[in-house]
């Protein structure tokens, strides 16, 4: 899809403001937001393609002006109440309850099989490359141009690469297609290639800053060969 | 007063009884537990971060045959010193040399190197950097990071589209010669690897 979360060379964003010694979580509902994207995707809530469309279809004015872990919250309602887990009218009630009530205490409960799955995903994660027997189009050295399709629904084929033509500089096998797993299709594994642009070919040889290159990861079905 | 997460939409104090409602919920349904909230807290804030990225790098500048394991496959060389696991299944080490600079981003969310240099800042995560990194990375560096690259030196930026976790091997400094891995790796900042700042000097 089309959308604000799609980033890259969007103009009039402002300084990058960094922040010394700023604590990995800035309050204690970080926290709590950050633990939920590993508990839920336990729980079957989503995929890690599936998460990042259900925040790409927030309200764009809301992505830009939240936090990024409200990006998760958001998730976590999005898809809970997809699930038929939370009930979006309780959550409402609840969180007034917690407003007037903000030191009750939440529910008590042991899960020590979470605990170990929570030691276990941190360690080993969840690879997203997969074997094929689809050979593969292209090779490292290829130069190929992005089809300049807008799908609708997740992609990772971001609007500035779109129509632009590189070269590609490494093959990495399969892996799952966003473009599908994103969309709670199937995992449909297909090969992924590094591509490298230059500045002038994204952004013009009147715009573009001397000297740079950027390298984009993308799907075969993104490619066709430059013509 | 105002607090850190404090937005134009919410106050901190609605987004506290939000996230505790939900979580109340997710704990009714056997979903979540308040335990695994403050592990993974602590996971992240003591045991996983920029610290072990550091120790990746100052054995790189110090033992040439592990640095060529790191560039040719970083996963399986970090893992050689019990570092990996999740958000760096796949990563990819990219390496600074007289004539390459390199920058990481995700512009289209917030992929980022978990294993090696923790949760990411803010700023890596808002759309600022994420927008001008790749369109204007010679001005962001030099006026917002204030690290200028000089203009002969070719600045390489990796957009994390996929699942593979890019991350930098910055130049070891001069004057390091003697130093072992240990001084070596606290000479390195997390901001050194991701490509927006200088390595320390001894």
């Amino acid at each position: 899809m089309n959308g604000v979360f799609d980033l890259g060379g969007t103009d009039g964003l402002g300084k990058v403001q960094t922040i010394e010694n700023e604590p990995v979580f800035r309050a204690e509902w970080e926290k709590a937001a950050f633990a939920m994207f590993s508990n839920c995707f336990r729980a079957g809530f989503f995929g890690v393609d599936s998460f990042r469309h259900s925040i790409e279809k927030m309200d764009p004015a809301e992505y830009l002006l939240s936090n990024y872990y409200e990006h998760w919250v958001h998730v976590i309602e999005d898809r809970g109440a997809q699930k038929g887990v939370i009930d979006p009218a309780e959550l409402d009630a609840r969180t007034q309850f917690f407003l007037d009530n903000p030191d009750a205490p939440l529910p008590e409960r042991e899960d020590p099989d979470l605990l170990a799955f929570v030691d276990a995903v941190v360690k080993s994660g969840a690879p997203a490359n997969r074997p094929t027997d689809k050979e593969a189009r292209f090779a490292v050295g290829d130069k190929v141009t992005v089809i300049a399709d807008s799908p609708y629904g997740h992609t990772r084929r971001a609007r500035y690469i779109r129509g632009r033509t590189g070269e590609i500089t490494a093959a990495h096998g399969a892996a799952i297609y966003p473009d599908s797993a994103g969309n709670d299709g199937p995992e449909a594994p297909e090969h992924l290639y590094t591509v490298r642009f230059t500045a002038e070919e994204l952004w013009g040889p009147g715009t573009a800053e001397p000297n740079n290159t950027v390298y984009f990861d993308v799907w075969e079905p993104y490619l066709t060969t430059a013509s | 007063m105002a607090q850190p997460t404090d937005t134009p939409l919410r106050t901190q104090e609605e987004i506290t009884a939000r996230v505790k409602a939900l979580e109340a919920m997710l704990i009714e349904k056997g979903i979540m537990t308040t335990e695994a909230v403050d592990r993974l807290a602590e996971i992240y804030e003591n045991e996983v971060g920029p610290q072990l990225g550091a120790q990746v790098v100052a054995r790189a500048w110090t033992d040439p045959e592990f640095k060529q394991r790191l560039l040719a496959d970083a996963s399986a060389a970090c893992a050689e010193m019990g570092i990996g696991g999740l958000q760096g299944e796949e990563m990819v080490v990219v390496e600074n040399t007289d004539t390459v600079h390199n920058v990481i981003v995700c512009t289209l969310c917030s992929c980022y190197p978990w294993p090696v240099l923790g949760l990411p800042p803010n700023w890596y995560k808002a759309p600022a950097y994420r927008s001008r990194i790749v369109r204007e990375p010679r001005k962001v560096l030099a006026e917002d990071f204030g690290f200028p690259i000089p203009d002969d030196v070719e600045v390489r930026i990796w957009d994390s589209s996929s699942e593979l976790r890019y991350w930098v091997l910055p130049q070891r400094p001069a004057g390091t010669e003697g130093l072992g891995a240990f001084e070596l790796a606290a000479l390195v900042t997390r901001d050194s690897m991701i490509g927006v700042g200088p390595v320390g000097t001894p």
